[in-house]
């Protein structure tokens, strides 16, 4: 195989780590609804933390993003 | 068929420069002042801020509407973020954490709303926050002001912080390294989300830009191609979508960069607080 397609084929592999956010994304809103739900006047209270876990789950999912773009382009 | 296009979504980043000057030697180093449309996009940036506060910083006690606007995001930072998280302790810091968040807010919806593209035969203004050198720029000054203050605060006490007690000499040890570790990178993760929010979302946007054009140039070719409309619709339906799913994520990463800083600078206000 030459480099240049191992070099795709990498930065493809590398995007699969996105899916990791994905699935912390879904559970974080999802425990975040049932909670809100369940007691909405606690909901808006929590709402700073929950965009603050959102950006710090997300920050995985866009390691994978950067290594997946740097292997494209860099 | 007609020529397709080449689907390049990464070309809107490319850096040009729009006027040249030569580089100017300061202490050895060489160093190119030209404006580029990078530093084009940050001037706009900066002087709709001027704007903004010339017009809308009035002082007065019964507001107008110019002035309920700014107090409205005022409002964001003091009562959501600063407040709650830090206490009363952190009002000096209202204005820095309003600074930071008032500039990547500007810079993100001007790549949104506002892309003085293609007059004169080249890009003016671009999505300035996916550039890592801007984005890593703020977040050094945000954690460098952050770290700084710490230890004009609480002096070399505030090593303290990597301590985490009741774990041994041992674990102690281990754990100073790890703490470190996931303290010193949060510059590097406080640039890179940004950057990589805004830079996913444009790609995407010009990703789903192509395939209106691509699509709808394979379609004029007739026959099957034909259906190519079918999709070249739904990629402009889609674009639409995705440019409302961008301002809220552009409000939505200033939000978070401030709200980290108020995050960061609760370690140091409130230090030895038990946290």
């Amino acid at each position: 195989m030459d480099p240049a397609s191992a070099k795709m084929i990498g930065s493809g592999l590398a995007a699969i780590g996105m899916a990791g956010a994905g699935v912390g994304l879904g559970v974080l809103f999802g425990n975040y609804l049932q909670a809100a739900i369940r007691n909405p006047s606690a909901a808006a209270s929590q709402q700073t933390m929950l965009f603050l876990g959102m950006a710090l789950t997300e920050t995985m999912g866009l390691f994978a993003f950067v290594m997946s773009l740097l292997l494209r382009f860099g | 068929m007609a020529q397709q296009p080449a689907i390049d979504p990464m070309h809107q980043f490319l850096i040009h420069k729009i006027v040249d000057i030569p580089p100017v030697n300061i202490g050895g180093f060489m160093l190119d002042l030209s404006i580029t449309n990078s530093v084009f996009t940050l001037l706009v940036g900066t002087a709709f801020l001027m704007v903004f506060i010339a017009l809308t910083a009035q002082g007065r006690i019964v507001p107008n509407r110019a002035q309920a606007s700014v107090e409205a995001l005022y409002g964001i930072i003091d009562n959501v973020l600063v407040r709650p998280i830090i206490g009363a302790g952190g009002k000096p810091y209202i204005p820095f954490v309003f600074t930071i968040f008032m500039l990547i807010l500007t810079l993100n919806l001007m790549s949104v709303v506002l892309a003085i593209g293609n007059i004169g035969g080249q890009e003016w203004t671009f999505a300035v926050t996916s550039q890592l050198a801007v984005t890593a720029t703020l977040a050094l000054i945000t954690f460098l002001s952050v770290f700084i203050l710490g230890f004009v605060k609480h002096g070399p006490k505030f090593l303290g912080l990597f301590w985490v007690p009741g774990m041994g000499v041992v674990g102690g040890a281990l754990m100073v390294i790890i703490e470190m570790i996931s303290y010193f990178v949060r510059p590097i993760t406080l640039a890179m989300r940004l950057f990589g929010n805004i830079l996913g979302g444009h790609v995407v946007m010009s990703l789903f830009g192509s395939f209106v054009v691509g699509l709808g140039i394979f379609a004029l070719g007739g026959g099957l191609a034909t259906l190519g409309w079918i999709g070249s619709g739904l990629s402009l339906t889609m674009i639409v979508a995705l440019t409302g799913l961008e301002l809220v994520v552009a409000v939505l990463q200033a939000f978070v960069f401030a709200a980290l800083t108020v995050v960061y600078l609760n370690e140091v206000v409130n230090f030895g607080h038990g946290h």
